[in-house]
């Protein structure tokens, strides 16, 4: 009778293929838990199925925006501006780019600011994804061209509020007319301005005088006195005769004190 | 690109090579599942194949893991899959399962297989391939009665525990897609259970292309009874798999989730080859209606009274449209699960390369890869039954199993 | 009048201070940490050292404990979180590569929405086609949701991807095999494969800033304060008090995922 298959009797007593098969499986197992033991790397597993040591290499990689708190270290001037302004809550970093570097050499590394107006519009672009009440604009209709900081400190961005006089933007004109024969005279006699240019003002021009005809009104030979301004006695002179083929201002520069 | 992925998303994780990889696994598992009937299961007409389909079986475990080593960003790290596995991750558990598989079944069950017969083919001789086979004895050369009941009993047990363990080895295939939450294309309970009996159907089918290949390279006579015992097992697989396949497909459209959307956008255009066609209509619908007709089931003949060469021709066709249709299976769940968007408003696109290591021309490689290891095996370990040794003390022995079939 | 004139020498304050940082330039740093309300400075130790950034006494992983508020109603969509991220952390800057970006929703009258991400919002975000029918419209900024019950950890075979003690998701670039199994089980799509390490990668929290008492990139720069960093068991972190004066939700909750990236008034249309 066949010997029976009977492993609890003891190693010599297997028939010989579990025996040798038994050495190669343990043979096998052994170079595994060698293998594990060589391979596995120092620290993993003691903090979970991880290798500790990762978490350090990670948190030792190298910061590149510094943090506003390290801004107000040397620029304690632009942060109070900036801490009482609309923009209090954005980060310098926000617009001067990731800065870290300057923090350590800040001759060497200067930081970005930007001028173009495509910046200012990534978050002041009208999108009516934007929350209500965020101040947005159409870049295509406000002031283009002009760079937005002409208007808006980007440190204190609250908006200039519209001029009321013409003197508010166009100063230098306002201070020759003072003294010019044209003292007198408004802004508005001459030209007229949509009430909108006072916030849009290249979308809305003034109007100028376009011809002989227009100085004439008061400087003609034949023409009646102002009805505003009876005592005045603007000079006159003969349109027909003189300097026909010219229009007035070409000699006659009507805000300068020498216009005569 | 239609409709809005994350970011991310942009780029497909997964490509090629993990379509052929779950794909040569269910080859795996379904041969052996085959041979696991002949030998468990007794069923004489399939013993032709029994040990073709173990070799088989081996040569596409070998070839298993390419295909996922190959994609790994770093492959050269993938040893710490078994050195530091998370027990939680089903894919490090995978590492285990196809150890075991490879170790403790097939490699084990074609030991105890073969054993008499690689002591009986070296004895005597020299040269590379003697010694060879003699060194796979592993010294173990008792040709005893006692020795070869024994080979018989164990090969008899692993077998038994194989069949769970190749159930295991393809349903895990399946958990790792099936246990994935965030997509709603993979996650399903029933993902292990249709890998499971897809791939049976395509084991069976691969082992019907590969023993007539064999038989009619070898120019032996194709033994029908076993083509149809194939066949019929061929048609019974298919219909619980297209049954499970269905069962899947009604349960998500009727539960409707919030993904039915996005995932009928997927069906209806992207997927409309590669699943209607491909998988469903020549991959199942075909092989079933024609096996129905031309395999002896239910009666002895089948319902068309086909000649045999006609019939095994059909067989053969057949099997080659299952094995189109179960390749489209893998790709429809490996691409398929990363053409919409985990935010399920859009639908990006996938397109194969030829070369580079995710390219046409690798997964050609690898899937032929297997043939050629299986050519490799035939030469040491012959599995034709009339290479079989036969040993004086089993001619007087009481062994059920023929040890010579009449050829 | 005088007050106006420059100082004697012809040096403003501005140049001073510059003056005075070039010579103290070391100092400037750790001063501004110490600045800092919590402010553990680990200095930059070495990589291997055994007295690890974590390692040392000053920081304790395991007495924090770290989660992110965003309130969807502040975001601007300006974009600015994703491009400083892609600063700070070496991201690639092709628009297929982030850890964190901005999507812009917008919902049209038939209930249906219509979601888009250019460049994850760095460059902004073009004019919405179709103004008219829209009911409305909002940014969604989108960042690993450090889950306290993390899919991808799950997953991982080989224990390259963990959560450490103080709550975060990290990868472990010298360990990661290159699977992308973490990157289809997360289900915000937050992962990606690093295309030059060949390894996964994902936000960090700016993991190497909190250890230093700073907030992440994205919450330094965020201009309108939509991000919100902070410890989420002290009752005095900001994050406590934007969890507890906003309703908040997180997203794709069903998952079971845990998320600690809370959002405050959310849209149901987001996943």
């Amino acid at each position: 009778m066949a010997r029976p298959f009977a492993p609890w009797r003891g190693f010599a007593a297997m028939p010989q293929q579990v025996r040798r098969l038994a050495v190669v499986i343990v043979l096998l197992v052994a170079a595994y838990f060698t293998a594990r033991h060589f391979l596995v790397p120092r620290t993993f597993g003691e903090k979970g199925h991880y290798r500790a040591a990762a978490v350090d290499s990670i948190a030792v990689l190298p910061i590149h925006y510094a943090g506003r708190e390290a801004c107000a270290m040397c620029h304690p001037a632009e942060v109070a501006k900036k801490a009482g302004s609309f923009h209090r809550g954005v980060s310098c970093e926000a617009c001067h780019g990731p800065e870290a570097a300057h923090t350590t050499d800040p001759i060497g590394h200067k930081p970005t600011a930007p001028r173009d107006r495509a910046f200012c519009v990534r978050c002041h672009a009208y999108d009516p994804a934007r929350p209500t009440g965020f101040p947005q604009i159409d870049p295509v209709l406000h002031n283009p061209v002009r760079n937005c900081f002409t208007c808006h400190n980007p440190h204190d961005p609250t908006p200039p509020r519209p001029p009321e006089t013409c003197a508010a933007c166009h100063g230098e004109i306002a201070r020759t007319k003072a003294v010019s024969p044209h003292a007198q005279l408004a802004c508005t006699e001459c030209h007229t301005a949509d009430p909108r240019h006072a916030q849009a003002p290249r979308q809305f021009l003034p109007s100028k005088p376009a011809s002989r005809e227009f100085c004439g009104r008061c400087h003609a030979s034949d023409a009646p006195p102002p009805a505003h301004l009876p005592d005045a006695r603007p000079p006159k002179v003969d349109l027909a005769t003189h300097g026909p083929r010219y229009v007035c201002w070409q000699c006659h520069y009507p805000h300068y004190p020498e216009a005569r | 690109m239609q409709g809005y992925i994350y970011p991310n998303e942009f780029e497909l994780q997964w490509s090629l090579l993990i379509v052929v990889y779950p794909y040569l696994t269910g080859l795996v598992a379904g041969a052996f599942i085959l041979a696991s009937l002949a030998r468990v299961f007794n069923v004489k007409e399939v013993q032709p194949t029994y040990r073709l389909s173990l070799l088989t079986a081996l040569a596409f475990l070998i070839a298993a893991p390419l295909p996922l080593l190959g994609h790994l960003g770093h492959p050269e790290r993938a040893y710490e899959i078994l050195m530091t596995p998370n027990t939680r991750s089903a894919m490090a558990m995978f590492g285990f399962v196809y150890l075991w598989y490879l170790m403790m079944v097939l490699l084990l069950e074609i030991w105890f297989d073969y054993r008499k017969d690689l002591v009986v083919w070296s004895r005597g001789k020299t040269g590379v391939l003697a010694s060879f086979r003699r060194l796979l004895t592993l010294g173990v050369t008792d040709l005893s009665e006692d020795a070869l009941r024994f080979d018989r009993r164990a090969g008899k047990l692993i077998t038994i525990i194989g069949i769970p363990s190749a159930f295991l080895l393809h349903g895990y295939v399946g958990f790792i897609f099936g246990s994935i939450k965030a997509n709603p294309w993979w996650s399903s309970v029933l993902m292990p259970v249709v890998f499971l009996f897809s791939a049976i159907v395509s084991g069976i089918a691969l082992m019907l292309v590969i023993y007539f290949f064999s038989t009619m390279l070898r120019s032996r006579p194709v033994d029908m009874a076993c083509m149809d015992k194939l066949g019929s097992f061929l048609l019974y697989a298919l219909i619980v798999d297209f049954s499970l396949e269905m069962l899947d497909f009604t349960q998500r459209l009727y539960e409707a989730e919030e993904s039915i959307s996005i995932l009928g956008q997927m069906l209806s255009s992207r997927l409309v080859l590669s699943l209607i066609i491909l998988q469903v209509l020549i991959g199942t619908i075909v092989p079933l209606v024609t096996l129905f007709l031309v395999a002896p089931t239910v009666r002895k003949r089948g319902f068309l009274k086909v000649p045999d060469e006609f019939r095994r021709l059909l067989y053969f066709v057949v099997a080659v449209f299952i094995q189109i249709g179960i390749f489209s299976t893998r790709w429809n769940v490996v691409i398929g699960g990363q053409l919409f968007s985990k935010s399920l408003r859009g639908l990006t696109t996938f397109k194969v390369g030829l070369l580079g290591i995710e390219g046409i021309l690798v997964a050609g490689a690898i899937m032929l890869l297997p043939l050629v290891i299986l050519y490799i095996l035939v030469k040491v370990v012959p599995p034709w039954p009339d290479a079989e040794a036969v040993v004086e003390s089993e001619l007087t022995g009481a062994d059920p199993v023929p040890a010579v079939q009449p050829s | 009048m005088a007050d106006e004139r420059p100082t004697p020498g012809g040096i403003d304050r501005r140049a001073f201070v510059g003056a005075c940082v070039a010579v103290a330039a070391p100092l400037v740093l750790s001063a501004a940490q110490q600045a800092a309300p919590a402010a553990p400075d680990t200095a930059h130790a070495a990589p291997d050292s055994a007295q690890g950034a974590t390692g040392t006494p000053r920081y304790d992983p395991r007495t924090h404990y770290y989660g992110m508020g965003v309130d969807v109603s502040k975001c601007i969509g300006c974009g600015q979180c994703a491009a400083a991220c892609k600063a700070e952390n070496n991201v690639p800057l092709d628009p297929h590569h982030f850890r964190t970006w901005v999507e812009r929703y917008v919902i049209h009258e038939n209930a249906e929405a219509t979601v888009d991400s250019p460049n994850g919002g760095i460059d902004g975000f073009p004019a919405p086609v179709a103004e008219g029918g829209v009911v409305r419209s909002f940014f969604v900024p989108k960042l690993c949701n450090h889950c306290a019950n993390p899919p991808c950890v799950q997953v991982c075979p080989v224990g390259a991807t963990f959560s450490t003690e103080d709550g975060v998701v990290l990868v472990d670039e010298s360990y990661c095999i290159g699977c992308r199994y973490c990157i289809q089980a997360c289900p915000y799509g937050a992962r990606f494969l690093h295309p030059v390490s060949h390894t996964a990668q994902k936000c960090t929290f700016c993991y190497h800033r909190v250890v230093q008492g700073m907030v992440p990139a994205c919450v330094e720069v965020c201009p309108t304060g939509a991000r919100v960093f902070g410890e989420v068991h002290r009752p005095s972190s900001p994050l406590t008090r934007f969890r507890r004066f906003n309703a908040i939700q997180v997203l794709k909750p069903h998952l079971n995922t845990e998320p600690k990236v809370f959002y405050a008034n959310l849209d149901g249309q987001v996943r």
